[in-house]
């Protein structure tokens, strides 16, 4: 195996520590490819500890006199310690993990190994979101087309094959808008508000640049939106970033539609972070929620000075500006900010979880995170490459996703009984977003996947998930299907830290798990009281 | 009823506190001896306790009329929009004279008629004997006895006529103590840990200026400490900040000495007193009623108000004084100034976490009836319940109902009740509506014949149970161990539902507390059914041998009811509780107001400022919101 060389110590005596809440472990301690193993005595009950090396955020080691201490900072937020017997063990150890914790590449990633008994490889991976999403959409509109203009990732290398785009443009058209916009990313439908008949859409930014460029392809493909809409349906363009940052981004090439070019639609602002400084403030959000001892006035100003959750105020007002047009029998809306890939689908995905009961289903969930992040090219392995505790200096990392989560989370939190996924899904895509054994947030876009045989090579982590020994965990017994839009409450009052993830691991968990065992336990016997009398009435007949 | 000048304005506007748009709902307000009400053109009702409001604001005349701002103690605002001058200024006069009463015998609660006859009354008032409460506690014993010396209220006036001192404490002892404290405010109990054999007792602070000492009070002291097999020493806790302390000696009082009395541990825990905590609330309030908060905004504000802050002092006071007791078995005695705000907050959060009888329903009132009606919180000053001196009002009765929401937060297992319950006892120190909370100390109340003349909320409290309840709570795993809280700074949130309780927007528009609640009764309640059913088919078969032709038509005459429950089901957002309809709010209305009906209801977007483009364009809110909370108007 090509890993040995990166093992510099086959195995050391060790003592784990978990936190407070957790009692230690002492054993063997044993770096392979992938984990980092913890294997306590014979007698032992619990027979091995396991870690993902890839969830190794940061590591730290100190030596003192001839024992040394790793502390891990995992990608989930967890902090491990290592009391490890032996300074050269330490060092080694330290090294190994290190190095093999930050490896490149794609292929010699763990899912492409990881081979579970329960699961058969191809599972789950037939889902094809655009496919499947237009044959919802063509139900109800003829106005939209699957185009397989993009068959080979031609015209846009972050889009997947199969995009849905208006009837009455071709592919040519398609293929010169695609080149007026950044990394070809092209306007294409999102979501479908049947009972209004208008669109949601996004793209990336149209490379107008300081001579203000036009691209009659372009405007054409947007005209043909309105045109298949409601007639008389009015356009918006919703730009993530301010008047100030739109303008800047003509002198390198960019731009933002003029509003002479496109008829009909009307250009809104509604800035959005993104990039360093979002990371930024995930960053010092995880720091402050590691501080146990502080005061209540330095937690309340370093809540405030992190502005996580103004970022999140700022998310959620944007996506029901953004699909409240839709709802109400509006205007169609294009969604994008530079490169399409971040906040546009924070955005759109956003919009149609509060716009569309299906998409708040299980099965919709996954679909909607599969159609508009992982085939809508938001690029994982750039914005995931290191959580919150990377001393490394961020590039392209980002909490984009996170932030999506953070906001259905408030969602579910607002609308308690219209989520048929509870809290434990959500953590479970942060974890695996982060680092996974199954191959769905491998990569940056469907072509990259498509060169790395991800889909041939790697379990899916809907088929993980979907096994039905998960369902407790991720579900929420409190579901009723809503058809409603949920429009949530912006107000700060109503917003709340997300204890459940930025204190997953420094927050005691007994009291709020032994009550959601409780609320399982309301519900069920509930459902067995209410299965009882039909029972009792079928005994009528034998008496 | 001389102060009403008009009782009936029409075309008048109701503004959202919290909506940028300037829609409004347009309806008549009636002015009545004790509400104001308010019926829009949907026949939504509002009431208003003339009681509960704390400030009545004329602001400037605008083109559409003359705005009037209600302030509620209950944190309710409302606006209204009147449209001639002449009516807002009558309203408004009238409201100011109503609000503020001179004399007790004004209040409502003196005029307040449930409906019930003089032995339903009696009862009610005799619903929780604190005789009974203190037997419970295993008193009296071997070392604590019930002490006569105060039963005309002679040594003290501000305590309950019946008091728990240490057998070996005599009667001049007891009262040379109290001519040392405060207001004559002994050491006395207020609870007693019969596992540990330790005391919590209460006391004012002692005149000791620089200097002065008295024996009996170090006596007495050492009678507490005595009265404690188990540990010698005692804890004395001073619930000021240190500083507080030190000035109240310039003025003759201040704290104990430790090289005086033997055995005592000092020790200072840094409330703050009753005016810092009004300004901070009062902060507070000022920075989440201002309209387009921005988050930032948001915990800036809830920062520098400090509430939070003060609500962790109060809390840890309470957790040193339960672990004293639990870890060291040792006794201790709280006292603030006058022992009867900060002494009582420390007293009930302590006994709280230590015994869980005080987290059921019941017990919580005996609590709340021991701890702070009875040793005399001054609940007409602290609440301005009459016209008086604005300096004594003060919101410690609410902070403590704070620090019990946090604990139910934390440990949504180990209360029997849920926030509802909070927020009605709330609801209710102010209304003035019940005898209960009315006057400062028992003598007073006494001498206003209150349990003749009015009704005690308990009762009202203890009939409407089921909505109170807790679905979560588990009572068996709540035997022995007292709550060991975790202050950490992120465990305190700001309590929305408390003082945002009337901001319908801002609220979650599902609750769960509502669904499990509705659950546990179905399933109670088909539980029974299959248990009717049972019962039915057991007897059919008995009949069978007589007459087997029955069988049928007699279980389809039970049956019926299983599919009703059914659809009950499917619709669970829409359709509550029974007993939530019988019980009405101030708020009032209707019982359709539960059902939040879409039609007539039109949410938008706009209110919570999503756009500024969005104002035409608004939106049927989701079916289902279920926001209940607000005060029974009872039966009234």
């Amino acid at each position: 195996m090509e890993f040995s060389e990166l093992i510099r110590t086959g195995q050391a005596q060790a003592e784990l520590l978990r936190g407070p809440e957790v009692p230690p472990l002492r054993g063997t301690l044993c770096v392979t490819g992938h984990h980092l193993l913890l294997s306590p005595g014979a007698q032992a009950t619990p027979d091995l500890w396991l870690l993902l090396l890839r969830s190794v955020d940061s590591i730290e080691k100190r030596v003192a006199g001839d024992s040394g201490t790793i502390t891990l900072r995992c990608k989930d937020l967890r902090v491990l310690q290592l009391d490890i017997e032996g300074v050269e063990a330490t060092m080694d150890i330290a090294r190994s993990i290190e190095a093999l914790s930050s490896l490149e590449s794609v292929i010699t990633s763990f899912p492409f190994f990881y081979r579970p008994k329960s699961l058969r490889l191809g599972d789950a991976w037939h889902c094809h979101p655009p496919e499947s999403y237009y044959k919802r959409v063509a139900r109800e509109t003829n106005a939209w087309r699957l185009s397989e203009a993009n068959e080979d990732f031609n015209l846009c290398p972050s889009y997947p094959r199969a995009v849905i785009v208006p009837r009455a443009v071709n592919d040519d058209v398609l293929a010169r808008s695609a080149r007026f916009r950044q990394g070809g990313r092209f306007p294409v439908l999102s979501y479908y508000h049947a009972p209004s008949g208008t669109a949601l859409l996004r793209s990336s930014q149209p490379l107008t640049g300081p001579q203000k460029r036009r691209c009659a392809e372009d405007e054409e493909l947007l005209r043909a939106v309105l045109a298949g809409a409601r007639p008389g349906a009015r356009g918006f363009i919703v730009d993530t970033r301010s008047v100030q940052a739109a303008k800047q981004a003509r002198m390198t090439g960019g731009g933002t539609e003029s509003k002479a070019a496109y008829l009909g639609w009307k250009r809104l602002h509604r800035p959005l972070e993104r990039g360093r400084p979002l990371q930024e403030s995930f960053v010092r959000l995880v720091e402050a929620c590691g501080d146990l001892e502080q005061s209540m006035d330095r937690w309340l100003s370093r809540l405030e000075g992190c502005r996580w959750l103004s970022h999140v105020k700022e998310t959620l007002s944007t996506a029901c500006l953004a699909q409240m047009q839709p709802s109400n029998g509006g205007a169609c809306i294009l969604v994008h900010g530079t490169e399409g890939t971040d906040s546009t689908l924070l955005v759109t995905s956003l919009a149609q979880i509060i716009l569309d009961p299906l998409s708040r289903t299980m099965a919709g969930f996954q679909e909607l995170i599969e159609r508009e992040w992982i085939q809508a090219g938001h690029p994982f392995q750039l914005r995931c490459a290191h959580s919150a505790f990377s001393h490394t200096r961020p590039k392209h990392e980002a909490p984009t996703f996170l932030l999506f989560l953070d906001c259905v989370w408030q969602l579910s939190r607002q609308f308690p009984l219209s989520l048929e996924f509870g809290e434990g899904m959500l953590l479970a895509l942060f974890d695996h977003a982060y680092a996974s054994p199954f191959g769905t947030f491998l990569c940056n876009s469907e072509k990259e996947r498509c060169l790395c045989e991800v889909r041939t090579r790697t379990h899916s982590l809907w088929s993980g998930l979907n096994q039905p020994k998960e369902q407790r965990k991720l579900r929420n017994p409190l579901y009723v299907p809503n058809p409603s839009a949920i429009w949530p409450s912006v107000e700060p009052q109503s917003l709340r830290l997300w204890q459940g993830l930025f204190l997953r691991w420094t927050r005691p968990p007994e009291p709020s798990e032994v009550a959601w065992e409780k609320v399982w336990q309301i519900v069920t016997d509930q459902e067995k009281a209410e299965g009882s009398p039909p029972t009792v009435s079928a005994s009528e007949s034998q008496p | 009823m001389e102060h009403i000048r008009t009782t009936k304005v029409e075309q008048v506007r109701l503004l959202d506190r919290f909506s940028t748009s300037n829609k409004s709902l347009t309806g008549t307000l009636y002015l009545t001896a004790t509400h104001l009400l308010f019926i829009d053109s949907h026949q939504k009702e509002t009431w208003i306790l003339h009681h509960h409001i704390a400030a009545v604001e004329k602001l400037a005349l605008t083109t559409s009329g003359c705005p009037l701002v209600i302030q509620c103690k209950n944190f309710r605002i409302v606006h209204f929009v009147v449209p001639r001058e002449r009516d807002c200024h009558d309203v408004y006069n009238s409201l100011l004279q109503l609000s503020k009463q001179a004399k007790y015998e004004d209040l409502y609660a003196f005029s307040y008629n449930p409906k019930q006859n003089e032995s339903e009354r009696l009862r009610g008032w005799q619903l929780i004997d604190l005789a009974e409460e203190y037997k419970r506690m295993g008193l009296p014993n071997s070392n604590w006895q019930l002490s006569d010396t105060n039963r005309d209220y002679k040594i003290c006036e501000t305590y309950p006529r019946e008091l728990y001192v240490p057998r070996i404490a005599s009667k001049p002892i007891i009262v040379g103590s109290s001519k040392f404290r405060s207001k004559g405010r002994f050491p006395v109990l207020s609870y007693y840990h019969q596992a540990k054999e330790a005391a919590i007792c209460r006391c004012s602070q002692p005149l000791s200026g620089f200097s002065a000492r008295c024996l009996e009070d170090e006596h007495l002291l050492q009678a507490i400490s005595k009265a404690n097999p188990v540990n010698r020493y005692m804890y004395v806790m001073d619930t000021r900040p240190r500083l507080n302390a030190m000035a109240n000696r310039a003025a003759g009082k201040g704290y104990e000495n430790e090289d005086n009395y033997s055995n005592i541990r000092f020790q200072f825990v840094g409330i703050e007193n009753i005016h810092v905590m009004r300004s901070s609330l009062q902060k507070l309030l000022e920075v989440n009623g201002t309209k387009g908060l921005s988050v930032n905004d948001f915990y800036s504000g809830l920062e520098s108000s400090g509430w939070l802050r003060h609500v962790k002092a109060v809390m840890d006071a309470a957790i040193f004084l339960a672990r004293a007791i639990v870890v060291e078995s040792a006794s201790v005695l709280v006292h603030c100034s006058d022992g009867w705000d900060r002494t009582s907050q420390v007293c009930s959060l302590g006994s709280l976490l230590l015994d869980p009888y005080y987290r059921t329903v019941r017990g919580f009132l005996v609590l709340i009836e021991k701890d702070w009606i009875s040793f005399g919180h001054k609940f007409s000053e602290r609440c301005g319940h009459l016209d008086g001196d604005p300096k004594e009002v003060s919101p410690v009765f609410t902070q403590f109902l704070e620090c019990v929401w946090h604990l139910t937060e934390q440990f949504p297992q180990a209360f029997e009740f849920n926030e509802a319950f909070l927020l009605q006892i709330h609801e209710h120190i102010h209304s003035c509506q019940f005898g209960n909370f009315i006057g400062n100390c028992q003598k007073e109340r006494e001498e206003l014949k209150l349990k003749e003349k009015t009704y005690s909320l308990w009762p009202f409290l203890l009939d409407n149970q089921r909505q109170y309840l807790n679905p979560l709570y588990s009572p068996r795993a709540q035997t022995g161990a007292a709550l060991e809280p975790n202050t950490v700074s992120f465990n305190f949130k700001f309590w929305r539902n408390m003082y945002h309780q009337f901001d319908r927007t801002l609220h979650p528009r599902q609750s769960v507390l509502n669904i499990i609640m509705n659950m546990n009764e179905q399933s109670r309640q088909l539980e029974k059914d299959l248990q009717d059913l049972e019962c039915q088919i057991n007897k059919q078969r008995e009949n069978k041998q007589t007459d087997g032709v029955l069988t049928k038509e007699l279980l389809n005459s039970v049956r019926p009811e299983s599919p009703t429950l059914k659809t009950s089901l499917c619709f669970k957002e829409q359709t509550l509780m029974p007993v939530n309809d019988a019980l009405r709010t101030i708020e009032g209305s209707s019982p359709a107001d539960n059902r939040y009906s879409p039609a007539d209801n039109r949410y938008s977007p706009a209110d919570n400022r999503y756009s500024e483009y969005a104002e035409e364009l608004s939106k049927p809110e989701p079916a289902m919101v279920s926001l209940e909370y607000g005060v029974a108007r009872m039966t009234c």
